[in-house]
Formats: structure tokens, C-alpha cells, sequence
């Protein structure tokens, strides 16, 4: 399952951070962030639930980058 | 600017000023460490507050932090003006790229500007406007001129013409009536339509369009990858380089060379290296390249799926093309009258007479070659004889119009044609009056199109086809096609292009263009898979990566060359950012560069990056 999320965040290279911390949650299968058009497609893992994998991509992203928004 | 952008303007025109005055008043000491601490807490207050974040979430090598550390370094060794001038010049930085890149956004919706805001339906004799996604397939709308085409469908009353050049980069208008299909996104000029909907707003071509375009730079190429990737290990590379920098040669210098260890001089370019750590410039610019690409392509028509498409298609050496579709345009068309015993035009207007009953291609062919309205009443006695032809009476003659068999069968002498193409005999009052020529024109581009391609230093052109040799061969001469390949099936067509894959050097990439419509497995099977004449076709939009929004095999050699820039610009800034970041580490390491030089070398490279990057978007002149 995919899904796209609008995110918003001001550099490139934060941008590449939350990918990979995105990547790295438990739950995600891939993610790739687009910085020129502000979003985030995250493919999830089987029988995952979107919403409560998301809440920690969410996590995860503010932790390599405080100044980062997911709109869920 | 955003507000966000304004309130940074205001803090970098406050701090520079009080960074100006505080250094011509004549003062030293505590008092001026605190006289300058104020302008960088001005300017600073936001990284030092993410820097705290980051030591606490464990982001050492993140670049508030390594900002902070190089700025409060210059600070304690007493370089007051150089740890505001950082910060200062830091911000600028991160302004002016936020800035070009929110234009750069803009630019491209703008570019893009399709999306119709609402569709006029009609109410009791009222217009009304709903939101497009309310309507549902069907429904009759009411396009003024002016207006853009909401939803695809088929015009049931008045004729305009359409502008369709934010769709193909087209700028001829686009006559068309009742009957007509339209596509959504283009827009009505003369005068008001009637469409009846044959989709949702979702399938519509202009929701495909924006999401394919919206989409295409999550796909990332390789460049992209790479960049990433050597963001990745660069910044802590050159952190623990700068802890290096600090500690060994002052230790060196104290114990082997009984040298004073100098400790604030090698600490000093420590922090030159912690500013040019910052990997912001590299990694801005590469997408913003590809995006800037994109953006321009699709302006001229060319819809690209992805950035590793756009990386791909500069690599193209082979280009396969099909024949009907893309390099004809695949619908019968008079082509020639010979050894005619009447005036041609009466000899058209006997055939199409004869035929006007007719529904065959070639009889629909002989009328719109004849081109004026077909006046019924002046034939009679129509029959028509199944794999031969028609007979029929015009004006009290006897017309006989078909194929040599039909001639044959009236026992006619008729002469064979040396031209490529389906011949019709023409028989009147049982004398022979001639033959019609009608044949699969070539497209006036084509033969251009090639020799563009050739142009850009394109290797080798084949042309792949189902038809008959001798059609195949004479329209690739016409062409100046390297290498035809006739009769074959659409498997075959897939077997052709793997034989090509097979022998060509991974480098060298191989593009079929085909009309996407029977051609998908040979498009999916190529490196680049270019579709055109898309508009309206959802099957050619999915099975492709490159989609040409019109017909023109002309756009081809375009997308090639847009491409071809795109990662020019890509490769320069690649190697443009990466040898002025390694030029300042090795003159930092020397002590020849400051911390002025590292940062302006900082600012300074990603300002011309971000300008670079922004080149691709123009791409009209290609």
C-alpha cells in the first residue's frame, strides 16, 4: 500500500534526512521524500496501519529534523 | 516572500546593521562581547535553539549544530565580527534558497497552469458553477470563451477553436465543431460550447497530466542518488578532518618539532572546515535541476515520468521508431490522380459520388479528398460488389470505381501503379478514366525530425513496422531511416528491440516511440519508452516514461536535447560545488582561507548552483 503525505520543510538535505528516517521506521517498506514538490510517499508493509505507522515516521522525522512537518 | 521569509529579511537587515555599528564604535573588552552578542543572537537565536534540539535527538553532524560550534568557536578565540559575519551570511544562504525555490515552485505550477478552477452547468437557463469533481459522466457543460475545458468530452453544439498550447506546447488553435472530441486544459477562445462529459474530472487528461507531473521528481536518478548519498558521508568527514585539524598538528608541532602548538590558530581552521561541512549547496541544486527540467519539458509539450527518465533520455544513441502513428500519420489520404482522361478534380468528384454511400476508410478517404458537401440526389443505382468495388450512375454516367479485380471483372484495360499505396481504378461509361493513389502520408515533420536527431549526435535510427516491405523501405529513403524493418508482429517488434538491447554498450540507451496504443509491451521493454500523441490516451500516458502531448516526431529530438541541458547544468553543479568545497578545505587546512572565505564560498557557491539549476527551465530556443 501507498500513500502520499504533504510535508513541508525548508532545506534539501533535511529533506534526504527524513527519507531516510522515514525508511527506517519500523512498518515502511520505502519512502522517498520529494523536497521540490513537498511530499512524501511512504509504501507501507503488509497489514500495517497507515495512521499508527505514520505517527512514528512522524517521530522519527522530528528527530533528525525539529523543524519538519507531516500533514497526516 | 512568505512571512516566514520577511521576518528573516527583517532579522538579517537588523543584524548586519548592528554588526556594522557596533564595529566602528571604539570599545574592547567584555563590553564588546556583549555589544556583539546582541547581533548574533539576532540573527542566531533559531540555530542555536536547533542545535540544543539536535544534541539532544543525537544529531551531532547536523547543520544548525555544526553552525553553532563553528560561530560560538570564533566567539571564544575572540574573532567577534567573524562569528556574527558567519551567521549572517549563513542565513542569507538559507533565505535565498528558500526563496528560489518557492519561485521555482511557482514558476512551474504556473507553467502548468491547467488545472480549471470550476465547469459552468447549466440550470433552468441559468449557468451555474460547481467544482469539476462534482460532475458526473454525461452531464452536459457550458464552456464560454475564455474559459478552460473543465472535463473531456464531446462537443454537441458550437464550434470555436481551442488553444491547446499549455497542453502541447502548440501554439496553433484547434478548430473544432459538433461532434469533436475535447480534451480538458484547453482553452476556449471564440465562442461557446456545449460539451457532453465522457469522464470524471479524476481521468480526465488534465488530472493525469498534473498528477504525472506532480509525481515525476519522486522518481530520482542517479545523480540525485549520488548526491545524497555523498551528502552522507561528506559532512562527517570533513567534522572529524576538523577535529584532526585541532588536535594533531599542535600536538605534532609541540612534541616532534619543539614548536610552540599554537592551539587558536589550528582550532580557527578546525571551525573553517566545520562551515564548509555544510552540504546545503550540493544538495539543493541537483533537484532543483531535474525539477526546473521537467518543468520546462512539459511547457513544450513533453511529459517526462521522472528525473531518471530525463537522466536516461540524455543518454539516447538508438532511437526505434514505429512506422503508422508516429512517423506517418496512420489515416489514408489521396496521395496522387494518374493517367487520368478528365481533369483530376472531376475525376475525384466521380469516385467520391460513386462512393458517397460508402462507410470503407478509402471511400471516406475519396470525400475528404473531394472536400465539398456530397450532393445525394445526383446518384442512383448504387451496388456494391464486396472485395471489388461500387458501381453507381453520376449524372446519367455509368461510374465504376474499385480495385484491379473490379476492373478485371468489367473486362476494363487498366494500367498498374508504380507508386506505393492502395490504388482505385476509376471506369466511366466502361472506358478507363484513370487511378487514385491513396497512401499513408508521411508526416511534414518527420524528415526534419530525423535529421534533428542526427544532429544530436544520435547513432543510429531504425524504423520497426507490421507493413509491407516495399511501403516500409520507400518511406524510410524518403526519411533518411538507417535501418527498416518491415512485416512484423507486435511480438516481433519486442524480439527487434531485445536484439538492439542485446548489442548495444550499457552506456548507450535505446528509445522506441510508438503511438502507445498497441504498442506498450515494445514501450516497456525499451530503456526509454516515448509515446505520443497522447493527449486523450490514458493507455499511451501509463505503458510510456516520456510522453509527447501532440503527434510530432519533431518533439522527439527536443526532449533529447532538453534533456541533453538538464544534466549539463546537472553535472556542473555537481562538479562546480564539490571542487570550490575541496579547493576551501585544502587552502583552510593551510591557513591561507578564513572563515569570511569559507562562508562566502558556502553562500556564494549555492546562489550560482540554485541560478544553474534554474537554466533548465528554459528551453524554447532548443
Amino acid at each position: 500500500m501507498k500513500k502520499t503525505y504533504k510535508i513541508d520543510v525548508d532545506c534539501a538535505n533535511c529533506a534526504n534526512k527524513m527519507e531516510e528516517a522515514a525508511k527506517k521506521t519500523a512498518g515502511v517498506k520505502d519512502a522517498t521524500v520529494n523536497f521540490m514538490a513537498l511530499k512524501m510517499i511512504v509504501e507501507f508493509e503488509e497489514g500495517q496501519d497507515a495512521k499508527s505507522v505514520m505517527k512514528e515516521v512522524l517521530k522519527n522525522c522530528k528527530k533528525v529534523e525539529d523543524d519538519c512537518e507531516i500533514y497526516l | 516572500m512568505n512571512k516566514k521569509q520577511k521576518k528573516m529579511l527583517i532579522r538579517i537587515l537588523a543584524a548586519a546593521a548592528l554588526m556594522i555599528l557596533f564595529s566602528c564604535l571604539p570599545i574592547d573588552g567584555y563590553l564588546r562581547f556583549g555589544l556583539f552578542m546582541i547581533p548574533y543572537l539576532v540573527i542566531g537565536y533559531d540555530i542555536l535553539k536547533k542545535a540544543g534540539k539536535g544534541i539532544r535527538n543525537r544529531q551531532v553532524f547536523d547543520e544548525n549544530f555544526l553552525m553553532a560550534v563553528a560561530t560560538l568557536g570564533a566567539i571564544l578565540l575572540g574573532d567577534y565580527s567573524e562569528g556574527v559575519a558567519v551567521m549572517l551570511f549563513y542565513q542569507i544562504g538559507e533565505l535565498f534558497q528558500s526563496y528560489a525555490v518557492g519561485k521555482s515552485r511557482r514558476n512551474i505550477s504556473d507553467l502548468m497552469d491547467i488545472r480549471p478552477d470550476y465547469a459552468n452547468i447549466e440550470c433552468d437557463g441559468q449557468l451555474e458553477k460547481v467544482d469539476p469533481d462534482e460532475v458526473e459522466i454525461g452531464s452536459t457543460i457550458v464552456v464560454q470563451p475564455g474559459e478552460k475545458v473543465p472535463i473531456d468530452g464531446i462537443v454537441i453544439e458550437g464550434k470555436t477553436a481551442l488553444n491547446t498550447s499549455a497542453l502541447t506546447g502548440e501554439s496553433l488553435p484547434r478548430e473544432v465543431e459538433k461532434g469533436d472530441e475535447v480534451i480538458s486544459g484547453c482553452i476556449n477562445m471564440t465562442g461557446l460550447i456545449r460539451i457532453r462529459t465522457t469522464k470524471e474530472f479524476g481521468e480526465s487528461t488534465v488530472s493525469k497530466i498534473l498528477e504525472l507531473v506532480e509525481n515525476s521528481s519522486s522518481r530520482k536518478s542517479k545523480s540525485e542518488n549520488f548526491i545524497s548519498k555523498f551528502a552522507r558521508y561528506y559532512t562527517p568527514a570533513v567534522c572529524y578532518g576538523a577535529l584532526v585539524l585541532a588536535i594533531l598538528p599542535p600536538l605534532v608541532r609541540m612534541l616532534f618539532m619543539g614548536l610552540s602548538p599554537e592551539w587558536g590558530d589550528w582550532i580557527y581552521r578546525a571551525l573553517t572546515f566545520l562551515v564548509i561541512s555544510c552540504p546545503c549547496a550540493l544538495v539543493i541544486s541537483i533537484p532543483l535541476s531535474f525539477f526546473a527540467g521537467i518543468g520546462g519539458a512539459s511547457n513544450a509539450g513533453v511529459l517526462v515520468k521522472g528525473s531518471n527518465y530525463l537522466e536516461t533520455l540524455s543518454q539516447t544513441k538508438i532511437v526505434v521508431f514505429d512506422k503508422t502513428g508516429t512517423m506517418t500519420k496512420g489515416v489514408f489520404e489521396v496521395s496522387g490522380v494518374h493517367h487520368n482522361s478528365m481533369d483530376q478534380e472531376q475525376l475525384l468528384e466521380y469516385a467520391a459520388l460513386a462512393e458517397s454511400a460508402s462507410s470503407h476508410p478509402i471511400s471516406k478517404s475519396l470525400q475528404r479528398a473531394y472536400g465539398k458537401a456530397i450532393d445525394r440526389s445526383r446518384v442512383s443505382d448504387i451496388e456494391e460488389i464486396g472485395g471489388n468495388g461500387v458501381t453507381a450512375r453520376v449524372d446519367g454516367r455509368m461510374v465504376a470505381v474499385g480495385n484491379a479485380k473490379m476492373m478485371n471483372r468489367l473486362g476494363i484495360v487498366w494500367q498498374d501503379c508504380h507508386h506505393v499505396g492502395t490504388v482505385v481504378h476509376i471506369a466511366i461509361d466502361g472506358e478507363y478514366a484513370g487511378h487514385i493513389l491513396i497512401s499513408d502520408i508521411v508526416k511534414p515533420t518527420a524528415v526534419e525530425a530525423i535529421q534533428s536527431l542526427k544532429k544530436a549526435s544520435v547513432a543510429k535510427t531504425v524504423m520497426l513496422t507490421g507493413d509491407a516491405k516495399r511501403v516500409a523501405e520507400q518511406v524510410a529513403s524518403e526519411l533518411g531511416i538507417d535501418e527498416v524493418y518491415s512485416e512484423l508482429l507486435p511480438a516481433d517488434k519486442v524480439r527487434k528491440v531485445e536484439e538492439f538491447l542485446a548489442m548495444k554498450s550499457e552506456k548507450e540507451k535505446l528509445a522506441f516511440v510508438g503511438d502507445g496504443i498497441n504498442d506498450a509491451p515494445v514501450l516497456s521493454r525499451a530503456d526509454i519508452g516515448i509515446a505520443m500523441g497522447a493527449m486523450g490516451s490514458d493507455a499511451a500516458i501509463e505503458a510510456a516514461d516520456v510522453v509527447l502531448m501532440d503527434d510530432d516526431p519533431l518533439k522527439v529530438s527536443k526532449a533529447i536535447r532538453i534533456s541533453r541541458k538538464c544534466l549539463r547544468i546537472v553535472y556542473q553543479n555537481i562538479y562546480f560545488a564539490i571542487g570550490v568545497k575541496a579547493v576551501c578545505l585544502i587552502l583552510g587546512a593551510l591557513g591561507i582561507a578564513n572563515m569570511w572565505m569559507a562562508i562566502f564560498a558556502d553562500v556564494g557557491v549555492m546562489i550560482l548552483a540554485v541560478l544553474n539549476a534554474i537554466r533548465a527551465l528554459f528551453v524554447k530556443k532548443l
